[in-house]
């Protein structure tokens, strides 16, 4: 290795799998160059990755600037210029700029796909990857400025891939696997996040946005993708009449013909399953029961936890009126406390085109937001600030009861003039016949 | 608005703030130009594609700039 890395070494120590280890078989493998790659950067930026990491380990301090006007032309956002302040100590890293590439609906490739983005970045890149950054895209770490039209001309012509979103804008969806091979999807994450990519593909690629914003999709309450806690608009399937119960399957788990939760638990032998205590009474909703052999649900009270369908898929199964909630300002703790979305819209059938999805929910936040937010400020912080009394307004949607978080939550919610019959005019002389002066 | 208008403000605009600023939220250009966001967008999006303006990004926040005015050193705060 072309620095001495002792601090980076001792990470490799510890009983996990390292990252350090892995950037060694890198700079290891560009060297040889067994595939007799033809590198457009230079041949040892691996090393001095982390060279410079190691400097910086060493210094208490980082050696990145912060920024920079590096993109593709017409494009905003994609490539985050990223310049080491120590050039000539490492000039394989004095350009070292982070793409993202949209990644696959629900992360599916084929081995070809992943092996011709791969050989792409080996060539044009130093060859390191993110399989997946946080927002979902894949991550091409480090390459330098000359390299970038010629990574994304390639990108979208010979593989058919985009970048995705950084900076101020849309950044790529993310779904779950969905109905492609998931009984519990409600309806088509992959078909939603694809036309919602596609729609708002100005949004994506030319930041206008006060900052980030992102959808993400889960076909069920399950969550695969956690969009409740990651997206500032989640969009998680539900269903709004009953639970389908298949009596005879139930008791085939009663009776141990069938393993709970299709045997994902099945490691260890937690003894003969008790469906009192292992589904009945952890319903959060306390809302099942035995009738004698019956199975009941009151479905009324059923919050759609999944729990029951999880432990008894055999037995029980989402309902058939299906579509989708809508929750909003979802985030981490970035300038204010993490948030978990709130729920605007209970329910919505995913119907393509989702036109009420579009026109009704996303784009009247957006012109709100774009409007009020200040700069740098998620959805979720405006709806703070603004209440989320502002937000049904802007929205046109009805409050609901289903929106309360729980009781007292947000006990000063203003009535307007308009609101109320007759106005802030009263009868004095009514008034008095009940209340003294 | 006419497109040239619009870019006229969003030139003056910039270049008299030039002194003390060089990178710009959206929303500044937006109310230099007193329009609506995404009315404001498909007139700044154009100024992108003909080189008058040209983006700059930390990453996770996107700002606007004169094309060529300032320098990377403005994001350190040393000019
Ligand atoms: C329609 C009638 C009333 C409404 C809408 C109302 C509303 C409220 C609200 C919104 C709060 C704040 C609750 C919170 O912080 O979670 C509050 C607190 C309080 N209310 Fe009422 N209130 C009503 C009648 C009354 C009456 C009749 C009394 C006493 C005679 C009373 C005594 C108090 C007290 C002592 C507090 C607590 C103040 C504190 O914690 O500092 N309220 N009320
Ligand atoms: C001491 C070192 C660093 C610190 C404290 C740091 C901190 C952060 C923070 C707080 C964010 C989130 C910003 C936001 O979402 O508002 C972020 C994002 C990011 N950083 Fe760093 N960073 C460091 C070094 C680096 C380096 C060395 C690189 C690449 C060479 C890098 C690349 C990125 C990228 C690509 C993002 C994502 C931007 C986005 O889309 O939100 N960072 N960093
Ligand atoms: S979120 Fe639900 S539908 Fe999507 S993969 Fe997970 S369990 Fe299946
Ligand atoms: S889905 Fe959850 S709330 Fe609904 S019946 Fe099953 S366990 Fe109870």
């Amino acid at each position: 290795m072309k620095h001495e890395t002792p601090l980076l070494d001792q990470l490799e120590s510890g009983p996990w799998p390292s990252f350090v280890s892995d950037m060694k078989q890198e700079a290891e493998r560009r060297a040889k160059n067994p595939d007799n790659i033809e590198y457009q950067i230079p041949v040892d930026v691996v090393e001095d990755i982390m060279g410079l990491l190691e400097l910086s380990y060493v210094h208490g301090r980082t050696h990145w600037k912060h920024g920079g006007i590096v993109g593709v032309f017409g494009y905003g956002g994609g490539v985050i210029g990223r310049y080491c302040d120590q050039p000539e100590m490492f000039p394989g890293v004095a350009h070292f700029h982070t793409m993202r590439i949209a990644q696959p609906g629900a992360k599916f490739y084929t081995t070809e796909h992943l092996r011709n983005l791969c050989d792409l970045w080996d060539r044009r890149g130093s060859g390191l990857t993110n399989m997946h950054g946080s927002t979902g895209d894949i991550i091409f770490l480090g390459t330098t400025t000359k390299q970038i039209e010629e990574i994304f001309f390639e990108l979208t012509h010979n593989i058919g891939q985009d970048l995705g979103g950084s900076g101020s804008n849309l950044r790529t969806p993310a779904d779950c696997i969905g109905q492609a091979r998931c009984e519990y999807a409600c309806y088509d994450t992959q078909d939603l996040c694809y036309d919602l990519t596609m729609e708002y593909q100005d949004e994506l690629h030319r930041p206008a946005f006060p900052y980030k914003f992102k959808f993400k999709m889960d076909g069920c309450p399950n969550g695969c993708v956690a969009s409740i806690a990651r997206s500032d608009m989640a969009f998680i399937g539900t269903w709004r009449d009953d639970i389908k119960i298949d009596q005879e399957a139930v008791q085939a788990y009663i009776g141990g013909e069938f393993v709970p939760n299709a045997g994902a638990h099945s490691g260890r032998d937690w003894g003969a399953f008790d469906i009192q205590k292992e589904v009945i009474g952890l319903c959060p909703t306390e809302c099942m029961w035995m009738d004698g052999k019956e199975l009941k649900i009151d479905n009324k009270e059923c919050n759609r936890c999944m729990h029951c369908i999880n432990v008894m898929p055999r037995a029980l199964r989402i309902g058939d009126d299906r579509g989708l909630s809508v929750l909003v300002g979802g985030k981490a703790p970035i300038l204010d406390g993490a948030q978990l979305c709130t729920l605007i819209v209970p329910f919505v059938k995913a119907e393509s085109p989702y036109t009420e999805i579009k026109e009704n929910i996303i784009e009247p936040i957006w012109d709100w937001w774009m409007e009020e937010g200040k700069n740098r400020e998620r959805l979720g912080e405006l709806m703070k600030r603004q209440g989320m009394q502002k937000l049904l307004e802007v929205t046109g949607l009805e409050p609901d009861v289903r929106m309360v978080q729980e009781p007292r939550t947000n006990p000063y919610i203003f009535w307007k003039e308009e609101e109320v019959e007759g106005g802030w005019d009263r009868d004095i002389n009514e008034f008095r016949k009940y209340h003294q002066r | 608005m006419e497109y040239e208008e619009a870019k006229k403000m969003i030139v003056d605009g910039l270049t008299k703030k030039m002194k003390t600023k060089t990178k710009f939220y959206f929303n500044d250009l937006a109310k230099i130009i007193d329009l609506k966001p995404r009315e404001a967008k498909k007139l700044i999006n154009q100024m992108i594609q003909d080189g008058t303006l040209e983006y700059w990004s930390s990453g996770s926040t996107s700002l606007y700039g004169l094309k060529g005015a300032g320098k990377q050193a403005h994001a350190e705060h040393e000019d």
